[in-house]
């Protein structure tokens, strides 16, 4: 049991999922299958919420009076501005998680290079690159979207650009680390050995052994960025403040959250059952990868 | 003590370049900074004076020599819009913020540090699962969403015990108003006690199958020895690690919530200053939340090497 | 030890040592076993060892004795005296009693095993201090000093002020030795106590154990995988296989008269420092727990297995005095001796192949292998030995071309090699292949085995089709079918996965194969396998290797010329036999007389 070969054999076989049979592995966690379920279920609903909407999201509803409970022919009643609170709604989900996908897409996809890259180069490369992330990372990810945003104009570019960039350095960490693993291991020195090119070691032997990694870091990194675009709308830092927004809509309406508490609820539960799903899911992925309770049912 | 010399020059040296980009940043605006400052409608002779008056028209480099030559010698200039002086005007919020805080640390390290050992003491049973799906759900939050939730339940629709904005009249110092604290530390504390709960767990479960603590019950110790002497010390080194940058995220974490509860600090000081374009103060403001960030590391760096004998050792 | 405690001496074993009756352990959620029908005796004063390979089971006993079961096992049943106490009867704070005091227990790697945050003086204090050992402060200061005697290590405060990780590894060794005889326990259990270290400080550590285990007249038992260690130090051996312990008996009678197949399978694998067999190995591996079978568990790989051997748990059969076999076939086994095949002949014929000329490297200016000077001629085989920390494995991955901090010459085929692999030519990096040591790192787990070993060849402008075919017919020269190709390689065993890596070594028709020990990871049967196939290969295709390992037994079983490193430098080179018959170097000696060896004990002149 304690030999070397069985722990050899233990060390060896963890990052060798690919991430399919993860996924089905995975899926056979509770959390997992909650996450999944949430987070399907609220990216619909952001994404063709809108159609199902009863009036468009500038419109002004009942007599136009803001801040009315119960307005005939309205499901919530009215907003701050007098439109129609469930419209919004469901018109407010689709800017955050496109923004979000895109910046995570964006920010796992250089981090995890940036990190593969220096894991196998190591040496003088992998130091400069380190403290520079680390100069990054010394910024808590929305202090720095402020500055940023707040320089340029809150437009969707600049806060997919500007999520994707602040999120890059933390992928890229957490990359180098799996990918050390790997480069540490004699398959990639046997390949170097052969003379194959840097790229193809690159991405032939390196990535598929970290992409299990990889689908675990895109999860959690797409919470994070859903919560942080939803944090900047709810700072008013949104490309369009009449359009509708989950974390926007929070703003604008919090101050009549006494009497007309709808216009706040139905957002704060939205973003909150978002990132939950999310959560839960990127979590049991990770569990899944990470070899932690397998064959044992699990909460 | 060669080991804390070189430890203390990377966090100055990454302090420099960290300087370095915020003023790169806010000088990266688009557009004339003083129009941008003081509105379109704004005099040319207006102009001219704002950028003689802050410097504007000297080349980029004098800019920043003097900018971190202020910042050194405790002279932060003024601020675009009040004309103040940057320090006279911030320091009371600054204390504000630190306040909060340390209140937030005080109520979540203990508490995050009791759930996780708790959790990996008692591993697989009921506490340990409910624990990590809750901790889990919650860890997903963003904190805004977190404190409007507790203002939806304490402070407006469910219930009114606790204030949903914080109150403080001009001369009176934060714990003025110890009730209107609650929420905002509250808040703070359930955004960061899921991170250090969970590292806590891992860090405890790692020694408690260790071979030495295995060895130390075949020895015949005693459950308790076991664990407060053979178990705990062992995960002290990376509890401090995750405390530092859960530290260092409360830093970040209070630019929403000083905002979302109206309390003084410098988190809503940032959102406004942003939001008028007071580089003078944005400069500052950032420079002092990354400041916290390295020092909060470098310290725990230096505390986990103080904590682990092997590390000790070695590196003095 | 209170009086309550040796109330529950069973009445049938009131003797002293140890006795295992019927021991049973299962996997805690699945209920299958891992170790079953354990039955074991070791009399005070002597030792026993108790030999397996990994998984066969030997730890999970080991600890069962100190009534201690692995997280997800559980003790199901069976009976375990020590010294008269009935250790599985005993309530959680009796069995904490007795631990450390009645049973101690020493680890197999106390770099792990002894806390990093505590001074070993206040480790070894404390189990003094729980057990009230002497019963006064004063006895417990003095026994510290008594113990640091007898393990030979330094009793001064400036020792005993250390932490774990300021000592060696065979001093961490000997502390976990002391702190184990401290309190003066009757049974002791040994777990591969001297894995890791080297023969010398094996040697030492083994020396310790066995005048201990006298003085105090201590039932010992003794685990390792090591026949050789087991040869040299045991009274008695008990072989387990698959969870069974299927021979016990006397040491020379198991060395000179072994009947169950696996046990005749483990001694004609291992290699032996006395010895002039060459080894022969078995492929398979040992069924896990869940996977065993209802019969004997080697049936699947016994030649001698039949129905019966299928069908049913083989009982006790005694074929000697205390000597005693679980094999329905044990009476007809009639020992013979093994035929003693030569080792291969040197073939010192052909010119140099490979030539280093002042080879020195190192790390960051510091050099680890000095002007090192030697050729391998063609169809040659050269042991490169040496301790861990020698350089051999640098100068290894220097000749490789995976390490670029060297200076000299390297030629292969009278061309002057680059520092690095990168920077030779295509032919240069086919011509000399690389074989490394864990087979569980050097195959991509992600690929195929087919597309590892192809490859190379499509590397060299090969078309996949006669590329396939070529992998097909290498797989099959390193005795796997091609069926291989298709699977990955989660799915092999270690020895399976080392075949695989010598398969895509071969495809590129190399001249050279510098295998960096790459048995060190695998079981003796599979150990002895490989170096079988490695001998075959050369025969058939008049290969040359460089055979690195730290396991001079082994250089016997396959090297023509050897190499013996020693601080970075060559202190010996020569013939085999020459070499390890009869040494000229002061260190060459050492090594020697410090490796356990199988012969002695066979001939009876142990000890």
């Amino acid at each position: 049991m304690s030999s070397v070969e069985a722990l050899a054999a233990s060390v060896a076989s963890q990052p060798a999922k690919r991430p399919a049979s993860v996924l089905r592995e995975a899926l056979r966690l509770r959390r997992t299958q909650v996450g999944l379920a949430i987070m399907v279920l609220l990216m619909l609903l952001a994404v063709f919420g809108r159609y199902f909407a009863p009036f468009s999201q500038v419109e002004v509803v009942g007599d136009g009076l803001p801040n009315v409970r119960n307005v005939p022919g309205t499901l919530f009643g009215s907003d701050y501005f007098g439109s129609d609170v469930w419209s919004r709604f469901l018109y407010g989900g689709r800017p955050i998680l496109i923004q979000a996908f895109f910046a995570t897409l964006l920010g796992v996809g250089l981090g995890s290079f940036l990190g593969m890259l220096a894991a196998y180069r190591r040496g003088r490369f992998d130091e400069i690159l380190m403290r520079s992330l680390d100069v990054l990372l010394s910024f808590p990810q929305l202090l720095l979207s402020l500055v940023v945003i707040a320089m340029f104009s809150p437009s969707a570019l600049v806060v997919i650009l500007t999520v994707g960039f602040t999120t890059m350095p933390r992928v890229a960490r957490v990359v180098r680390g799996a990918a050390l693993q790997v480069t540490e291991r004699d398959f990639v020195a046997a390949a170097d050995a052969l003379g194959e090119s840097r790229l193809r070691v690159l991405f032939s032997e390196i990535l598929p052994n970290v992409s299990a990694s990889l689908l675990v870091e895109a999860n959690l990194r797409l919470t994070y960025s859903i919560g942080l675009i939803a944090s900047l709308g709810f700072l008013g830092f949104t490309p369009d403040l009449s359009a509708a927004s989950w974390g926007v809509m929070i703003q604008q309406n919090r101050s009549a959250l006494t009497f007309q508490p709808w216009g706040v609820l139905l957002p704060v539960f939205a973003i909150a059952l978002l990132t939950i799903g999310t959560g839960f899911f990127a979590d049991g992925i990770g569990r899944t990868v990470a070899g932690i309770d397998r064959g044992k049912a699990e909460v | 003590m060669k080991f804390v010399v070189r430890r203390l020059l990377l966090g100055v040296a990454t302090l420099f370049v960290v300087s370095l980009l915020i003023f790169v940043l806010t000088k990266a605006m688009r557009g004339d900074t003083a129009t941008i400052v003081l509105g379109r409608e704004a005099t040319p002779e207006a102009l001219k004076e704002l950028r003689s008056d802050f410097g504007l028209d000297r080349p980029i480099i004098t800019q920043y020599t003097s900018w971190i030559g202020g910042v050194v010698t405790g002279d932060l200039g003024k601020s675009f819009t009040t004309r103040a002086p940057v320090w006279a005007a911030l320091s009371p919020r600054v204390s504000s913020s630190l306040f909060l805080l340390l209140c937030a640390g005080v109520v979540s390290i203990p508490l995050s540090l009791a759930v996780g050992s708790y959790a990996a003491l008692h591993r697989d049973r009921r506490f340990d699962s409910w624990s990590s799906f809750v901790l889990l759900a919650v860890a997903a939050l963003p904190e805004f969403i977190v404190g409007t939730f507790l203002v939806i339940v304490f402070a407006t629709v469910v219930t009114k015990v606790l204030p949903a904005t914080f109150y403080l009249s001009p001369d009176q110092p934060p714990w003025g108003n110890m009730k209107g604290i609650i929420l905002p530390v509250v808040t703070l504390s359930i955004s960061v006690l899921p991170y250090v709960a969970r590292v806590t767990r891992a860090a405890v479960v790692e020694v408690l199958e260790s071979d030495y603590v295995e060895m130390a019950r075949l020895k015949g110790m005693p459950e308790r020895t076991v664990l407060w002497r053979h178990a705990l010390p062992n995960a002290i080194g990376p509890i401090f690690q995750v405390i530092a940058l859960n530290l260092a995220y409360l830093a970040g974490g209070v630019i929403v919530v000083e905002w979302l509860f109206n309390y003084p600090g410098i988190g809503s000081a940032l959102n406004d200053s942003v939001r008028a374009r007071d580089l003078p103060v944005v400069q500052f403001l950032a420079l002092s939340i990354a400041a916290v960030y390295i020092v909060t590391n470098l310290l725990a760096d230096i505390g986990t090497v103080l904590a682990t004998p092997r590390l000790r050792t070695r590196l003095t | 030890m209170s009086a309550e405690i040796v109330e529950k001496a069973s009445p049938l074993t009131a003797t002293g040592g140890l006795v295992i009756n019927g021991l049973r352990l299962e996997v805690e959620i699945s209920g299958h076993d891992i170790v079953d029908e354990v039955h074991l005796t070791v009399p005070g004063g002597q030792i026993l060892g108790l030999v397996g390979e990994s998984g066969s089971g030997k730890t999970t006993v080991g600890l069962a004795v100190l009534a201690h079961a692995r997280r997800g096992v559980r003790i199901a049943g069976g009976q375990i005296t020590c010294d008269g106490i009935d250790v599985l009867s005993l309530n959680a704070e009796e069995i904490r009693a007795i631990r450390g005091g009645h049973v101690a227990y020493v680890p197999q790697d106390p770099s792990s095993s002894l806390n990093p945050a505590i001074r070993i003086r206040s480790q070894l204090r404390e189990v003094l201090d729980v057990h009230n050992f002497g019963g006064s402060d004063a006895a417990r200061t003095a026994r510290i000093a008594e113990m640091m005697g007898e393990v030979l290590l330094p009793s001064d405060d400036e020792f005993l002020d250390r932490y774990p990780h300021q000592l060696s590894g065979g001093q961490q060794q000997r502390v976990a030795l002391a702190m184990s005889f401290a309190c003066r326990p009757s049974v002791i259990v040994l777990d591969e106590p001297t894995t890791g270290l080297d023969v010398s400080t094996q040697a030492h550590v083994l020396q310790t154990v066995r005048s201990l285990a006298a003085l105090h007249n201590v039932a010992a038992l003794y685990i390792t995988h090591d026949l050789a260690v087991v040869a040299d130090l045991a009274d008695d051996v008990a072989v387990m296989y698959a969870g069974r312990v299927v021979e016990h008996g006397p040491t020379h009678e198991i060395f000179s008269r072994p009947v169950h197949p696996y046990t005749r399978h483990l001694v004609a694998a291992a290699p032996d420092i006395g010895g002039e067999h060459a080894i022969r190995g078995l492929s398979g591996r040992a069924p896990a727990p869940g996977k065993r079978p209802q019969g004997c568990a080697f049936a699947l790989r016994c030649e001698l297995a039949n129905e019966a051997c299928r069908s049913a748990f083989p009982p006790v059969t005694t074929v000697g005095e205390n000597h005693r076999v679980r094999c329905f076939r044990a009476a007809e086994i009639v020992h013979s001796a093994d035929e003693s095949a030569k080792t291969p002949s040197p073939s010192r014929g052909g010119p140099p192949v490979l030539r280093l000329e002042n080879v020195n490297a190192g790390y960051q200016g510091n050099t680890v292998v000095h002007s090192v000077t030697f050729d391998i001629h063609q169809g040659e085989c050269v042991a490169l030995v040496g301790e861990s920390g020698s350089g051999k494995t640098t100068l290894a991955r220097a000749i490789g071309g995976l390490h670029h901090e060297w200076t000299g010459d390297i030629f292969l085929d009278n061309d002057s090699l680059a520092n690095n692999a990168r920077k030779r030519t295509n032919r240069q990096r086919m011509k000399m292949q690389y074989v490394f040591q864990n087979p569980y790192s050097s195959l991509n787990p992600r690929r195929s085995i087919g597309e590892s070993v192809l490859r190379p060849l499509l590397m060299m402008g090969v078309n996949r089709a006669d590329g396939e075919r070529e992998v097909n017919r290498m797989l099959e020269l390193v005795s796997l079918t091609a069926s291989y190709a298709h699977q990955y390689p989660n799915q092999l065993s270690g020895g399976e996965r080392q075949r695989v890596a010598i398969a895509r070594a071969l495809v590129c028709i190399p001249d050279v194969l510098v295998c960096d020990e790459i048995t060190s990871a695998l079981d003796v049967l599979v150990q002895a396998a490989i170096v079988e196939l490695l001998g075959s290969l050369r025969k058939e295709l008049g290969l040359s290797l460089l055979f690195v390992t730290h396991n001079l037994p082994l250089v016997r079983s396959i090297a023509d010329t050897v190499a013996v490193m020693n601080k970075g430098s060559i202190v010996e080179l020569g013939p085999t036999e020459a070499v390890i018959g009869s040494p000229q170097q002061e260190y060459t000696q050492r090594l020697i007389s410090d490796t356990p060896s199988i012969e002695a004990s066979r001939s009876g002149t142990a000890k």
